[in-house]
Formats: C-alpha cells, sequence, structure tokens
C-alpha cells in the first residue's frame, strides 16, 4: 500500500494542534510554526504529485451499514484550495505572532495557534474529501475552532459576533445534514447505499427530489460564500475578530461554499441545477453589486475588506454556474487568488490598525508620510483586490467574464459593473487614509514602518499574486482539468462561438 | 379414584435467563448483607457485590448473545432475541456506571450523594445525629439492582402483563432513591412523592390500555395481539382506545410531551447519580418496551401510531429544545435536554423500517445506537455535574460555571465534547446517533420529520451552547463560582471511559453499528 499522503497531510495539524493546547510556554508558538510549515511543504508535495498525475486516492470502508467511506482524493480544484490552506496557515500565524498578548486577550497565542492548526486540519479535509458524510463532519467540525477563534480574540463585541457566526452556520449546515440524510435514502432506494460523491452521480432520482436535495446543498454552501441576504454574520464576525482570524475565515473557510457549490451541488444534481441556474445568476448578481456598494459606503476597515469579499464570492458563484469551461476554470482560479488577495488585505489593514488602535477609516491620513512601505503593500493588495491585469485576480476575474459572456452577456454586461465600483471602493479607502496632510493622531500612533516579520508575512503573498498575473499557465491548467472533468460530467458543452470567422 | 390436580412444572431456560437471575441474585444478597454484616463493612461489600453482579450478568448476557439462537423463554413471557441482548447490554452498561457514581464517596468530604439517614426529618436533630455518625444507605445498591432487574425484563417482555409488571418492579426502587439525596432534602422528597403519584397514574392508565387490548384479542401474548389484528376481526375502538392508553405508560417513562411534566422536577430533586441512571436507564428500557409493544405486537396497526408518534415526537422536541433554552439550573437543563432527545428518539421510531433491499441500517439498531451515545454522554455530563461543588453541595447553577475554562481546562475540555456530543456536533458520538434515526426516518418515508427534527437541532445546539459559553467565554464571579473537587477512581473511571467512547464512536461507529444491525430482528 502506499504513503497514505492526504491523510499524513490532514493529520500533522491536528496532531499540532493536539500537542500546543498541552505545551505551555513561549517555545510553544515555534513548535506550531514547525507543524504549520510541514503541513506546508506536505501540501505543496500533494499538489505537485497531483499536477503530474500520480494517483493520490485513499479509500476505506468506514461506516458500511451507511455506505460511508472513509475517501480522500485531489482534483485539480482540491489540490489548489489544499495549496492555498497550506500558504495562508503559516502566513496567519507569523501576523498574529504576537495575538495574546493584548490586555483585552482572553487566551494565549498557543491557543489561537493550536485552533488554527485544528481549523486547518478539517478545511484540509474538506478539500479532500470525495465522500459527502466525511465532507459534511468535516465541514462542520470547521466549526468549533472557527467559533473559538473569533469568540476568544479581538475586539469587544467578539462573543456576539462569534454567536452570530454560529447560528447562520449551524443552520446552514443542519439544513444541508437533511440533504446528507436524503443522499443515504436515494442511494439506498436505489439499492447500494452510498456516500460516495461519485456513486451519487447518475444515482436515478426524482425531479422533485433531486432538486429538494440540491436546495439543501445550496443553502449551506451560499451561508458560507456568504451570498447577499445569508451574509450578515460575516461583515461582524470580520469587524470584531483579529485580521489572521477573518483571513482564515474568508480565505480559507468560505471557499468551502464555492467548493462544495461546484463539487456536489453541480456535479450531483445536474438537473436541478440547470433548473436552478437562471435565479442563482441573479443572486449572485446582486452579490456582486450589493457588496460593492457597502464597501463603498463602510466607514470600519475591517468591515469594508469583508463586503469586497462578498462582491467577490459573487462572481466565483456567477462563474460556476454560467457552466462553460472558461468561467469554471476562472472561478476555480479567482478562489486561489481571491485567498491570497484577501489575506494581503486583511493583514496589512490589521497592521495599520494595530498601530492606530482604531479601525474606522476616518481615524486615519497622511499614512503614507509615515510609513511608506506599508501604503505601498496597501496600494498592491488594492490592486489585487481590484482585479488590475498583472495581478492573478485579473486573469482569472477576466476568464469569469469572457466565459460567462458566451451564454449570458446580458448579466455579464452587469455584473461588469461591479469590476468599476471595486476600483471605486478601494482606490477611495486608499486616498483616504494614507493620503493628505498627516493627522495628528497618526503621527502620535504610527511611529514606525514594517517590521521585518511584517514584511515576511506579505512578501510571499504579493510575490504569489504578481506570479500567477504573469504566469498564470501552470496553476491554470489545474483549474482546468476539473472544469472540463466537471462539464463531461454535468454533460454541459461550451457554446459555439458566434462569432464568424472572418475570410481568409 | 380420586383424580389429582396436575400441575406441570414449568421449564425455565436456565442459562438463557442467568443474566436476570444473577441481578436478583445480587440484589437479594444485598438485602442479606444489610441484615447481617456490620456497618462499617457493608459500603464496601455492598459497592463491589453490586459491580460483580452488573460485570458477571454482562458477561452471561454477552455470551448468550453469541451462542444462543433467539428464542422465547420462561413460558413465553420473555423473548430473548437480538434487541433484548443489545437493549440487556446498553442497560447494564449504564448499571455498571450507576454502580460507580453511587459509589463515589470522595466528593463533598467523604460523603456520599444520598441521604445518611433517609426516615429522619430533614433539619431535625436525628438527622444531625446521623450525620455526626457518618451514617450512611448502603441500601442504595441493592435498590439499583432491583431496578436494573425490574428494566431487564421490560425490555424484553413478550406479553402485555409483564410489561405491566416490569414496570412496577422498576419504578418503585427508582422512586425510592429519587427521595435520598442529601443535600436539599426537601426538594427531593417532593421530587419522589410527584414520581411516584404521577408513575402510578400513568401505569394504572397503561393497565387500562392493556386490558383493553386483551378484550380486543383474548390474550396478553403480543404474538396473539398481532394475530387478532391481522386478522381483522374485534372491535376496531377497543383496539385503537388500548393501544393509544398502552402508549402513555410508555411515553411517560421515556419522558415524551405531553407525559413529561415530572422530569424536570424529578432530574432536578434527585440525587446526581440516580438521576444519571433514572436519564439514560429508564429511557433505554422504555423505549426497548416501546419498540416491542408497537412493531411486535401493533405492527399491524402502523399506519394509525406512525402518526401519533410524529405528531408527539415534534411536540417533545419543540418543548424540550424550547423551554431548556431558559434554563438556569444545569441539572434541570439536562431534564429539558432529556426531553428533547425523547423527541429525536420518537424520529427514529415513527421511521419504523426493518432491514430488507437497500436498507442496511434498521430502525431498531439506529435508535439503539442513539440511546447508547446518548447514555454515554448522560453519565459523562453528570459525572461532571457531581465534580463542581460549592459549599458543600453540588453547584448547579450555570453562574458556577463561568470561568471554568480558565480554572479548569481539562473538566471544561471534557464537559464541552458531552455538550457537542448532545447537540450533535460531528465528530461526536451524538452525530452519528443523530444521522441514524434521522436515516432511518427518511428511509421509513418521514421526510418532513427529519426537517423539523433538525430545526429543533438547531434550536437545542443553543442550550448545550449556553454551558460552553459560559465556562469558557465567561469571567468567574466570586460570589457563585464553583471548584472542582477531585472524586475517587469510580467517577474518574466514569468521565474518562464516556470521553473516550464519545469520541470513538463518533470517528469509527461501523463496529458497533455492525454489531447492533445484526441484531435488530425481533421474534414473536
Amino acid at each position: 500500500m502506499p504513503l497514505p499522503l492526504l491523510t499524513i497531510l490532514a493529520l500533522v495539524p491536528l496532531v499540532g494542534s493536539l500537542v500546543l493546547f498541552a505545551v505551555k510556554g513561549p517555545a510553544a508558538r515555534l513548535i506550531g510554526y514547525g507543524f504549520a510549515l510541514t503541513t506546508a511543504v506536505l501540501g505543496v508535495l500533494a499538489t505537485v504529485l497531483q499536477a503530474r498525475g500520480v494517483p493520490l486516492a485513499e479509500d476505506v470502508a468506514w461506516i458500511p451499514q451507511i455506505g460511508a467511506h472513509y475517501a480522500l482524493d485531489l482534483d485539480g480544484m482540491g489540490a489548489l484550495l489544499v495549496l492555498m490552506t497550506v500558504i495562508l496557515v503559516p502566513v496567519v500565524m507569523l501576523a498574529e505572532w504576537r495575538v495574546g498578548e493584548q490586555p483585552e486577550s482572553r487566551w494565549s497565542v498557543n491557543a489561537f495557534f493550536a485552533l488554527t492548526l485544528m481549523l486547518q486540519a478539517f478545511a484540509l479535509i474538506v478539500f479532500m474529501a470525495s465522500d459527502i458524510l466525511l465532507f459534511y463532519m468535516a465541514f462542520e467540525a470547521t466549526l468549533i475552532p472557527t467559533y473559538f477563534l473569533i469568540g476568544g480574540f479581538g475586539g469587544p463585541k467578539r462573543q456576539a459576533a462569534a454567536l452570530k457566526f454560529l447560528i447562520f452556520s449551524l443552520a446552514g449546515g443542519l439544513v444541508m445534514l437533511v440533504a446528507v440524510a436524503g443522499v443515504y435514502a436515494v442511494t439506498a432506494a436505489a439499492g447500494n447505499p452510498s456516500f460516495l460523491i461519485n456513486d451519487l452521480v447518475g444515482t436515478e432520482m426524482s425531479t422533485a427530489t433531486a432538486r429538494w436535495l440540491f436546495a439543501g446543498f445550496f443553502f449551506a454552501f451560499a451561508v458560507k460564500a456568504p451570498m447577499a441576504g445569508l451574509h450578515t454574520w460575516l461583515p461582524d464576525a470580520a469587524e470584531q475578530s483579529t485580521p489572521g482570524t477573518s483571513t482564515l475565515l474568508v480565505g480559507v473557510l468560505d471557499k468551502i461554499g464555492t467548493f462544495g457549490m461546484l463539487k456536489i451541488c453541480l456535479v450531483a444534481f445536474p438537473e436541478a441545477s440547470a433548473w436552478a441556474t437562471p435565479a442563482i445568476l441573479i443572486w449572485a448578481m446582486v452579490s456582486v453589486l450589493y457588496g460593492a456598494f457597502m464597501a463603498f459606503g463602510a466607514k470600519d476597515l475591517l468591515r469594508l475588506v469583508s463586503y469586497t469579499s462578498i462582491s467577490h464570492f459573487g462572481f466565483m458563484v456567477f462563474g460556476i454556474f454560467a457552466l462553460t469551461t472558461q468561467s469554471i476554470s476562472g472561478s476555480i482560479f479567482y478562489m486561489l487568488n481571491h485567498g491570497l488577495s484577501t489575506a494581503a488585505l486583511f493583514l496589512v489593514v490589521g497592521f495599520m490598525i494595530r498601530r492606530r488602535g482604531s479601525q474606522h477609516i476616518d481615524a486615519f491620513g497622511g499614512v503614507q508620510k509615515v510609513a511608506p512601505v506599508l501604503t505601498g503593500v496597501l496600494l498592491l493588495a488594492g490592486l489585487s483586490a481590484l482585479a488590475l491585469p498583472g495581478m492573478g485576480s485579473f486573469v482569472s476575474e477576466f476568464l469569469v467574464m469572457a466565459g460567462a459572456w458566451q451564454r449570458y452577456p446580458v448579466q455579464t454586461a452587469i455584473i461588469t459593473v461591479g469590476m468599476v465600483l471595486a476600483a471605486v471602493y478601494v482606490l477611495r479607502m486608499y486616498k483616504t487614509t494614507t493620503s493628505g496632510p498627516v493627522t495628528d493622531q497618526v503621527a502620535e500612533h504610527i511611529t514606525h514602518d514594517l517590521s521585518s516579520r511584517e514584511k515576511a508575512v506579505v512578501a510571499p503573498l504579493l510575490i504569489l499574486l504578481i506570479v500567477f498575473g504573469f504566469v498564470p499557465q501552470p496553476v491554470l491548467t489545474m483549474a482546468d482539468d476539473t472544469a472540463v472533468q466537471t462539464m463531461a460530467v454535468v454533460g454541459a458543452e461550451d457554446p459555439a462561438p458566434q462569432v464568424q470567422e472572418g475570410n481568409r | 379414584m380420586i383424580n389429582v390436580l396436575e400441575i406441570a412444572a414449568p421449564t425455565l431456560e436456565w442459562g438463557l435467563l442467568s443474566p436476570l437471575l444473577v441481578i436478583l441474585g445480587g440484589a437479594c444478597l444485598g438485602v442479606l448483607i444489610e441484615a447481617v454484616a456490620p456497618r462499617e463493612m457493608r459500603y464496601v461489600l455492598q459497592s463491589a457485590l453490586a459491580a460483580l453482579a452488573v460485570v458477571v450478568a454482562f458477561g452471561l448476557t454477552t455470551l448468550n448473545w453469541i451462542q444462543a439462537t433467539p428464542q422465547l423463554a420462561a413460558v413465553d413471557l420473555l423473548a430473548l432475541d437480538g434487541p433484548t441482548y443489545v437493549f440487556w447490554a446498553l442497560l447494564l452498561i449504564s448499571g455498571l456506571a450507576a454502580v460507580a457514581l453511587f459509589a463515589e464517596r470522595a466528593l463533598g468530604g467523604g460523603q456520599s450523594a444520598f441521604a445518611s439517614s433517609a426516615a429522619t426529618v430533614p433539619g431535625s436533630p436525628l438527622e444531625r445525629e446521623a450525620d455526626a455518625l457518618h451514617r450512611e444507605h448502603t441500601e442504595i445498591f441493592p435498590l439499583l439492582l432491583f431496578s436494573l432487574f425490574g428494566m431487564m425484563i421490560f425490555a424484553s417482555a413478550n406479553d402485555s402483563l409483564t410489561v405491566f409488571v416490569a414496570v412496577e418492579i422498576f419504578s418503585l426502587p427508582l422512586y425510592l432513591l429519587t427521595g435520598m439525596a442529601r443535600r436539599r432534602r426537601l426538594l427531593s422528597q417532593e421530587a419522589a412523592l410527584k414520581y411516584f403519584l404521577l408513575g402510578s397514574l400513568a401505569s394504572a392508565i397503561m393497565l387500562y390500555g392493556i386490558s383493553l387490548l386483551y378484550g380486543f384479542a383474548g390474550g396478553f401474548k403480543f404474538a396473539a395481539i398481532d394475530q387478532a389484528i391481522t386478522a381483522g376481526a374485534g372491535s376496531m375502538p377497543l383496539l385503537l382506545t388500548g393501544m393509544l392508553l398502552t402508549s402513555v405508560g410508555l411515553l411517560f417513562k421515556i419522558g415524551a410531551v405531553p407525559f413529561h411534566i415530572w422530569t424536570p422536577d424529578v432530574y432536578m430533586g434527585a440525587p446526581s447519580p440516580v438521576t444519571a441512571f433514572m436519564a439514560v436507564a429508564t429511557k433505554t428500557a422504555a423505549v426497548a418496551a416501546l419498540l416491542r409493544v408497537f412493531y411486535v405486537a401493533l405492527g399491524g396497526l402502523q399506519w394509525n401510531w406512525q402518526l401519533l408518534f410524529a405528531v408527539v415526537a415534534v411536540a417533545t422536541m419543540l418543548l424540550g429544545s424550547t423551554m431548556a433554552l431558559a434554563q438556569n439550573d444545569i441539572k434541570r437543563l439536562l431534564a429539558y435536554s432529556a426531553i428533547a432527545h425523547a423527541g429525536f428518539i420518537l424520529v427514529g421510531v415513527v421511521g419504523a423500517v426493518a432491514a430488507g433491499e437497500g436498507v442496511n441500517l434498521p430502525s431498531v439498531a439506529a435508535i439503539a445506537f442513539y440511546l447508547f451515545t446518548y447514555g454515554i454522554a448522560t453519565f459523562g455530563a453528570f459525572s461532571v455535574i457531581t465534580m463542581l461543588r460549592r459549599a458543600g453541595g453540588e453547584a448547579n447553577s450555570l453562574e458556577a460555571w463561568k470561568g471554568l475554562g480558565r480554572s479548569n481546562p481539562v473538566i471544561a475540555t471534557l464537559m464541552t465534547l458531552f455538550m457537542l456530543s448532545f447537540a450533535g456536533i460531528p465528530l461526536t458520538a451524538g452525530f452519528v446517533g443523530k444521522l441514524a434515526v434521522f436515516e432511518s426516518a427518511w428511509v421509513g418515508g418521514y421526510g418532513w420529520l427529519v426537517l423539523v427534527a433538525v430545526v429543533m437541532s438547531v434550536i437545542a445546539a443553543f442550550f448545550y451552547l449556553k454551558v460552553v459559553v459560559a465556562m469558557w467565554f465567561q469571567d468567574a464571579d466570586e460570589e457563585s463560582v464553583g471548584t472542582v473537587e477531585t472524586p475517587s477512581l469510580w467517577t474518574w473511571s466514569v468521565l474518562v471511559v464516556s470521553a473516550v467512547a464519545t469520541l470513538v464512536l463518533g470517528l469509527i461507529p461501523g463496529g458497533v453499528l455492525t454489531l447492533l444491525t445484526d441484531a435488530a430482528q425481533f421474534i414473536r
């Protein structure tokens, strides 16, 4: 039997988290960071092996009575999200190196690192699971560390924010549980109870059942990748928790939503997806525009960043349900870029806030003159968020648009407004905080530029974003793989080009 | 010539009945010990005897489970089939845990949770004298065994009269045990009286139902009732009324709405070890009897009682979950949680699917698994409850739990684990239990009930969360904070085993589910 690389990949951070709960003192931080780096190496290894086509799948019968398997596998999308997760976690740890030291902190930095590693382990299992029950269990298990991360570290109203997060997530998750029980009933009725996604694909079920199950799954994912209306937990959570937690929340956890829409909703219930697509596209458009407008009006830096994410998730959902190879692979690539880009934005804004002691946009002004490097990094992160050409996010946003245009030109045209608004809110935030005269408060509090630790936090993120902007091909190939497979399973074909070839 | 009346001696299957006999024998021997052994030796003798009897009975049960073919025993009064062995095993496991909690004396300054002399008037000089002499009631162990004996018969009864007799056998010791708390004795005695009065009433109503069923079928045997229903002869109103009234007694013991009123007061008033035992064992035995009565005897009326139980399940989950939200006493909270869990179990009962084409997990196995996970978490939670103390007694107010995460992270983590299991969060046993009963209900054609049950689980998750929030996110208040006392090995073992089992059954439930599934076939 070959080495179960994927299991090891998930176990390393889990073990690390348990070790950190046991270890006391400052050494724990280094141990935790060591576990995160080890996970990163394993994650990169798994991604490379996946890209080379090495089989990594594991499948062990787990609960035979109900047809549950302990089954892990990586497809192109899974590999990219694993890659993103293993990169983001050490970055976040480094950024929150001193998180437990504020007087209002309830718990030590050790607890933060331990919870982060636990969250990472569950998130990795979600991205690797090819069994719906395993997926669901890891999906719900992420709530536990996240709840404590939000409730344990951050602003004064963090407990209320944590509770709100939990209410929304539990409601979504338990609705999904009904659908999970339904999957069992459907496969059992077909004679072979099984939770493997591959077994579910093509299982006969009535149209109504398929639509109900689709709705159950989609609701949970729409709460997770917050779509307008189900999103209200996110700005509160982002405002109250530390920037590191927000990064994990938006960068890693919320991706589970879009990931699940593609991997479960679209693949297992193609007919129901087609039935729901018109509504979902409108919903996605509303999310894009709503998020953008709210970001435009936000007075709190962290809320602003979270609203930009709501807008971006709208793009991803739009790309997935536009159902062309290009738009899907664009969406997958978008997930990766958005993770890195939002992480950069959250963390840099976090550095500003920590210096100034306020997260109100109006509390800043003229930061450029006192901290030029910080300002430069903020600009780069902002430009990535608004998808400037040359950044990875541009490539993905363009692919979503180009792909979706082939099928839904009108909707795509409307959604483009979101791109314009993105430029407006990012630049407005940049202008208000960094330019103009240096206010007294800023001069008093922002006394030093980025430290070397903080530079080490943002450097890898920005470098990757720029590299993906200029050389997207290797990563895009992996995203394309999944997109092509999905199209094949769903039985959809790209629309034929509408423009006739010119006379030659 | 004189005709001599010939009475044939009944043949008893001694080997098959040995678990019952060991428990009964242990109980009787315990009574004897009370009479002859010197006072200072009784505690050791009684606790060892009780533990030994339960362990031996458990061993014999497993042995029979493996070897014996399912058959009727004791003049067809008992059905010794797969479900019987499953529920006996569950009952004996909870019996062992209860013995351990009963025997705990390290908490509260070397005294058990039971009154030093239950016969004295609370607050009287006699009571103070008994306290000063460190008197204690070691009769609790035989009482526990008698109760366990009744429950085992209840779970295996194959005849409606035996059902009634078994209810009485296991209830009477419980009424007594409820009234024997060391602290807040008036409350405890009041609870015992309430439990007794309401319990007797429920039993009486059930007896009336049984007599109506007898009138319908002309016999007590479940097989006879089933045949009469299948034949379609007899009076339908008689049958339906009989079914309804019989269900009253069973639903009362389960703690389902509208027969739940006793639960909060009794759970709160009884000594915590007794509460734990009642919460787990009574429910297990009553569900087992309910399954047998309705699946075996009244299986032909499935279309009638499925709807009845569906309505009861919805009401029970709704009331249990919402009322628990408002509780500020941990034992009351767990009482309402027990009501809510009764509702979730009934969801599984409604499904009523047997193993067959495409169904690998029959309802009986799903429900047994649910009861197992619920029992584990309950014993775990109650052992923590007995450990958290203030001013000599248990600190049951949620106020006392504040800041526990900081002062004792290990205990707080364990309690969190049990709460998550109650709430049905994945990676804990409770999740798999919920999943199992929901699936069997869905397969049985009650998808809508699953939807309702899931909504209720969200509500239920909140009050469990209240405990978690108090422990981890709130600061201790000097006025009300409780301290964790170190118990003896008895409680520790219950706590550790419960925690490990909660995790193991949450991660790899396959083995246990296989065992339960293989033993899910009733005989009649």
